[in-house]
């Protein structure tokens, strides 16, 4: 399961052209929710991030020694790597406009 | 109504002490138990936490929590072969293994040899932006992952409170942790999680509804200034524990639980006699002395010489080849050597030579747990067979009267159990009524001896009784009891109608008594002189009469003497005669025999 993707500079938020997504989401087999995840991650980085982002999908079941360096707990865990800072976003990112906000894609709400 | 509840109290201990001891009534119907090898708790838990099961741990901060739950996976990995999952939510790695090297356990070492495994779990809430449903798989993973990992048995979740302030959804929380207490139940790990006390309830966020099998709860109070933390089982269910809160403490190696009666009265009980040290007090004890492995209380007034006689006794036991330990809590071991050095007792060669140790503390030093905790210690590494604790009664500075009770009760069990025969020395006030505060001590005790000043004709001296000794005929007498530079004598008491005689008034009336025995002896004699007189006067008179006798005997004699004379002169004269008259022959030879008739006579 892994996707790697480029696109086109097409962002109209940001304005910072060399930055790149760096993307961990971790799942813990293949559960609806982590399918779920995966869909709406590469729906929003197809829409706001073609061809700066990378997608690494990790699935602890497989690899559960893997859940320490991140510190995972929950389940799906999105990780921004990069940019720095590193987020988490959990969830199964169906909160767009949160997701974008964790990755940094827009001002954080009010 | 105090006293009550402590009697109360022990006898519900020892009952479930008891029970404990019976080898496994109905093994069958006993939930097994995982011990935790912690001193004493396995005992209130009736063998140690329920195995299998999740067990709470809750207590606020600086309690103990992390250090009992630590404890519990060392010495199953150490003690028990099981290894452990230690997974913390609060301090790291490096911090816990600092933290708990100064109790002697060795985590980075039981680490590699994957004996423990320390997981530090680190969750920022500032990192963290929820977008839509998730749950726990994660931890559950890495748990699971950690467990696998090095086969462990135990596991440890310290503080997983530390969850609910990373994660900002509480109802996933809650569903998440009933699912991961039940998934370790699944697993059949025994579980410590341990939490943050809360207000109005067990745990701050009532955690103590999921875990339901066995909760713990530690405490820390100040009383008087003086700090003890405690331990209570909560809740066990399925389970006998004891319900008290046990006082327990944090040593150089690791916790100590101690239960008010740790070891229920099921002790070995020795016949074997031991001498006091003083020839007469043995007397008094049925002419042998203690029981070994009993307990003697020794009680009295300011000055009344119970140092002195608790220092004879350890001297005995020294003389015999055997160790006395002396816990002193008023005067250091020098002072007591310099002045037992004043009574003709020398201590210091028994120290020298190891048999005899003193170990002094201020009774305020630290808390009675702290002291009980030394003394446990001391005696564990000395082993003695003498025990002296001078006095008992200055560790009421360190705590409640009913406190004291209790640890004086768990000292005595301890002893017992192990045949070391105890001393305590007890202070009691002058004039106040027969040493109320001993009554509820003295039960323990298997030998009670009472010094107390007698105050008579302006000087105080010292009288001993023997209160009470189980087991064994005892004098029921007062004895004076003597301290000089030879040591210590006890001499019989002078009892009259006018009370006891001691000291001066004794010595009086021992004169008085001399005296009159000195009279008696005199007139004795005199009535063998007057006798004797009588003798000699009545033999004289005898010699008298029977002179008196001979010479009228004499005269009785010279008289005949006279008259047979007369009569042969008036023979003769009368044969002379007859003879002129021409008288027959016949007559003549008839007068010559009366002659010779009255010669033999003479």
């Amino acid at each position: 399961m892994k996707a790697r993707r480029a696109g086109r500079r097409e962002s109209h938020l940001n304005d910072a052209p060399a930055k790149f997504w760096e993307l961990r989401l971790y799942v813990a087999g293949q559960t609806p929710r982590s399918l779920a995840a995966f869909v709406n991650l590469k729906q929003i980085c197809e829409g706001h991030l073609r061809g700066r982002y990378r997608i690494q999908v990790i699935d602890l079941v497989e690899n559960p020694q893997l859940s320490k360096g991140d510190q995972i707990l929950a389940i799906p865990t999105l990780v921004r790597k990069l940019p720095e800072p590193v987020r988490k976003i959990i969830g199964d990112l169906s909160d767009t406009t949160r997701v974008l906000v964790g990755l940094d894609l827009r001002p954080p709400l009010e | 109504m105090m006293r009550l509840d402590f009697r109360l109290q022990t006898a519900y201990d020892s009952a479930i002490m008891s029970r404990k001891t019976s080898p496994s009534t109905s093994p069958a119907a006993r939930l097994p138990k995982c011990p935790t090898g912690i001193k004493g708790l396995d005992e209130i838990t009736d063998g140690g936490f329920p195995r299998g099961r999740p067990t709470l741990v809750c207590g606020s901060a600086g309690c103990g929590k992390t250090l009992l739950a630590a404890e519990f996976l060392v010495r199953g990995a150490v003690q028990f072969g099981e290894p452990g999952v230690l997974m913390c939510f609060e301090e790291t790695e490096a911090e816990l293994k600092a933290n708990v090297a100064s109790l002697g356990f060795d985590l980075a070492g039981l680490v590699r040899r994957r004996k423990l495994l320390v997981d530090h779990v680190r969750v920022e809430r500032s990192e963290i932006q929820e977008t839509g449903e998730y749950d726990l798989e994660g931890l559950f993973v890495r748990l699971n992952h950690a467990i696998d990992s090095i086969g462990a048995r135990r596991v440890v979740l310290d503080t997983i409170e530390g969850l609910f302030a990373a994660l900002p959804n509480e109802a996933v929380l809650r569903a998440e942790l009933r699912r991961l207490f039940r998934w370790l139940k699944d697993k059949g790990v025994t579980a410590v999680i341990t939490a943050e006390r809360g207000r109005d309830q067990l745990t701050r966020k009532g955690l103590e509804e999921y875990v339901s099998d066995c909760v713990i709860l530690l405490d820390h109070r100040v009383n008087e200034r003086i700090a003890t933390r405690h331990l209570r089982v909560v809740k066990y269910r399925g389970s006998l524990h004891g319900t008290n809160e046990f006082p327990f403490l944090i040593g150089d190696d690791g916790i100590s639980v101690l239960p008010i009666t740790s070891l229920g009265l099921n002790h070995a009980v020795s016949s074997e006699r031991i001498s006091s040290g003083i020839a007469r007090l043995d007397a008094m004890l049925g002419g042998q002395g203690f029981f070994r492995g009993g307990s003697i209380l020794l009680t009295g007034t300011p000055g009344t010489g119970k140092t002195s006689v608790a220092a004879y006794f350890a001297q005995a036991a020294a003389r015999r080849g055997e160790r006395a330990l002396f816990f002193a809590f008023e005067e250091s071991p020098n002072q007591i050597i310099r002045n037992m050095h004043s009574i003709g007792l020398r201590l210091e060669p028994w120290v020298k030579r190891g048999v005899l140790r003193f170990h002094a503390a201020r009774p305020t030093l630290y808390g009675l747990e702290m002291h009980l905790a030394t003394m446990f210690k001391e005696i564990s590494a000395f082993q003695p067979t003498v025990v002296i604790v001078d006095p008992m009664t200055s560790l009421l500075a360190a705590g409640s009267e009913s406190e004291t009770r209790a640890m004086v009760t768990r000292l005595i069990d301890f002893l017992k159990a192990q045949q070391i025969t105890s001393l305590f020395t007890s202070l009691t006030h002058e004039g106040s009524a027969l040493q109320q505060s001993e009554i509820a001590i003295s039960s323990l005790m298997d030998s009670w001896l009472l010094l107390q000043n007698i105050e008579s004709d302006g000087e105080r001296n010292r009288g001993l009784y023997v209160l009470k000794s189980r087991g064994m005929a005892h004098s029921n007498q007062i004895r004076e009891f003597l301290i000089s530079e030879q040591g210590i004598d006890l001499v019989d008491a002078y009892i009259g109608p006018g009370g006891m005689l001691v000291g001066a008034a004794r010595a009086a009336q021992s004169a008085r008594e001399k005296a009159a025995a000195l009279a008696s002896q005199q007139e004795a004699m005199r009535v063998r002189h007057t006798l004797e007189r009588k003798h000699t006067a009545v033999e004289r008179q005898i010699a008298a009469l029977r002179s008196e006798y001979e010479a009228e005997a004499q005269e009785a004699r010279r008289a005949d003497g006279q008259a047979s004379a007369r009569t042969l002169v008036l023979t003769s004269d009368r044969a002379e005669l007859g003879r002129l008259r021409q008288a027959d022959a016949e007559r003549a030879v008839s007068g010559r025999e009366h002659t010779k008739r009255s010669e033999k006579r003479r």
